[in-house]
């Protein structure tokens, strides 16, 4: 179990995500009921409702729920790749925690993107430009924190990429030749580049076989250890919760239902979606 | 046939709102060094892509008193120079010349005169491709937002990837270079050779792309800065050991030729006109 420190790293209030324009009929997220939150007139559904939570510096805390329940959804907006609705998100080291991130400049929410967050998506088409090489990939994210030494950038890129297991004579290759467990592997050093605070993580592991995926969840807990670097996990898999989160959110249309240690989570639900869940284990 | 074209014609071909148009889309241009300004792009009686933005510039900008010089690769006598001189002057009756000293405006494609250019003076460079960015990124809307926000890291990955792969960047024609610290923007087809002449230069530079609807413009004295790394600096092309064949010149843009009868590699000055100048001037101290 990692330390957690008092004051919360990113902090997120009533964060509300709405796809569709919405309609007269459509009800407002306080007003829809349990079962559903999809507006039947025009379609439109509230992916995240009322998303309220906060996360320490060196925690991982894990996101989970079903298909469409919103956890990706969650992230993205996080990420700024998805407008929020509405709602307030608060970063520590950035304006002192007294800035709304969401409502912040195109520039400013860069500068998160670039400096204060990381994201590892579940499709390495979103994360890489698969046109150029690993190493420049990794480039590109320290050319835009301003790093304009070329000697500089590769000697820090072979870092992160001997980091995460990638051989150093591979760094100049493009990543469309790599497999899916080393494509996530450069997404992951690519997201690390600037030594983020907050690593966001999309269904890493999703279609990657068994001993990939123990190796990308030991290279995640490896970093976790080393760097303190604040995670958030999203998965449907409930074992690879089980092997990263400290804190575990379950998440179900859109809301969260529970939450908690995901020892107390996993061994002890009192939702009954979450008892369903974990009673669903292979 | 002149006179029938006079009647048919405005001065200066277009009619006087197109002229307004192209001139306020210019001045716009003047006052956001680098930003590119759309503009309704009128058809011309040449093809798109061979000069109708320089070429549109020129027509809204040329008055009684001004002297036109049409360049084409440094050559004032290519065919594609020759139409566009004869076209202007048809329609405007002004005074045309291949001295860059005595011309107010200068069309070039290409090159960039060797003569550095005075405050009264315009040079009007004709443009086929105006986005810096169009290589790295393909959509209109996308390049827009990058430039707004000034996220100018794919163009500078596609100069580190010239590095890793090829040990320089590689980039001749077409050079990124920085105005004014703020809009990245590609200062035409024209060589690396030319573009430290574009860094506070006394006279005003305006680009035309008539085919992108789009103008752009370097105002006098303003920085501009070609995209460099800290440990990999700008380099213009160099001519070490050769000289001009026909003046002598070893400080200027040298084309590279074969001689027709010999075979032998020869090298000849660019700027034709400039040579020209420096053949006469060799001459008269004989």
């Amino acid at each position: 179990m990692s330390d957690l420190t008092d004051r919360p790293i990113l902090n997120v209030r009533d964060l509300n995500k709405r796809f569709g324009r919405g309609c007269v009929h459509c009800r407002k997220p306080e007003d829809l009921p349990g079962l559903s939150n999809r507006c039947p007139y025009c379609g439109s559904v509230w992916a995240c409702i009322h998303v309220s939570f906060d996360l320490y510096e060196g925690e991982i805390l894990g996101i989970v729920g079903e298909s469409g329940s919103g956890k990706s959804t969650l992230v993205r907006s996080l990420y700024f790749d998805a407008p929020v609705t509405s709602g307030t998100g608060e970063i520590a080291s950035f304006k002192e925690g007294k800035a709304n991130i969401f409502t912040e400049s195109a520039q400013q929410k860069r500068y998160i993107k670039n400096y204060l967050m990381g994201m590892v998506y579940q499709n390495p088409w979103l994360g890489l430009k698969m046109d150029f090489s690993s190493g420049g990939n990794i480039a590109e994210k320290l050319i835009a924190a301003g790093n304009f030494n070329v000697h500089q950038i590769r000697q820090r890129a072979s870092k992160l990429l001997d980091h995460v297991e990638i051989p150093l004579t591979r760094m100049d290759e493009k990543p469309v030749h790599f497999s899916g467990g080393m494509q996530q592997r450069v997404q992951i050093s690519k997201a690390l580049a600037n030594n983020p605070s907050i690593l966001l993580l999309d269904e890493v592991t999703t279609g990657l076989d068994l001993s990939v995926q123990a190796r990308v969840l030991d290279l995640i807990r490896r970093i976790q250890r080393e760097s303190h670097t604040a995670m958030i996990v999203v998965s449907h898999d409930l074992g690879v919760i089980r092997m990263l989160s400290d804190r575990t959110i379950v998440m179900k249309q859109g809301r969260f239902v529970e939450s908690g240690l995901t020892d107390q989570i996993l061994e002890d639900p009192h939702h009954p979606y979450t008892q369903l869940l974990v009673q669903s284990l292979l | 046939m002149d006179f029938q074209l006079l009647q048919t014609y405005n001065y200066a071909f277009l009619d006087e709102g197109s002229k307004r148009e192209i001139r306020r889309a210019a001045l716009k241009a003047v006052a956001i060094p680098g930003y590119q300004v759309p503009f309704a792009s009128r058809e011309l009686p040449i093809g798109r892509g061979w000069g109708t933005g320089g070429l549109q510039l020129t027509l809204s900008l040329i008055g009684d008193g001004d002297c036109l010089k049409v360049i084409d690769q440094g050559h004032d006598d290519s065919v594609n120079a020759v139409s566009i001189k004869k076209l202007v002057q048809t329609c405007t009756r002004i005074t045309t010349t291949t001295d860059s000293e005595q011309a107010t405006i200068i069309q070039t494609r290409h090159r960039i005169p060797e003569v550095p250019l005075r405050k009264d003076q315009i040079l009007v460079l004709q443009v086929p491709e105006p986005e810096p960015l169009r290589r790295v990124e393909p959509r209109e809307k996308e390049t827009k937002r990058l430039h707004a926000e000034m996220d100018y890291s794919s163009i500078w990955l596609r100069l580190y990837e010239d590095i890793v792969r090829w040990g320089k960047i590689t980039i001749g024609p077409d050079y990124p270079a920085m105005a004014n610290h703020r809009y990245i923007f590609n200062p035409s087809p024209i060589p690396r050779f030319d573009l430290p002449k574009l860094n506070r230069a006394a006279g005003l530079y305006l680009f035309g792309a008539g085919r992108e609807k789009k103008i752009y413009a370097i105002p006098p004295y303003t920085d501009v800065t070609p995209l460099a790394f800290e440990d990999y600096p700008f380099e213009t092309e160099h001519f070490e050991g050769c000289a001009c064949r026909l003046c002598g010149s070893r400080d200027t843009f040298l084309d590279e030729i074969y001689d027709e009868r010999t075979g032998e590699k020869v090298y000849q000055c660019s700027d034709t006109g400039n040579c020209r100048k420096r053949q006469e001037g060799r001459h008269s101290d004989e």
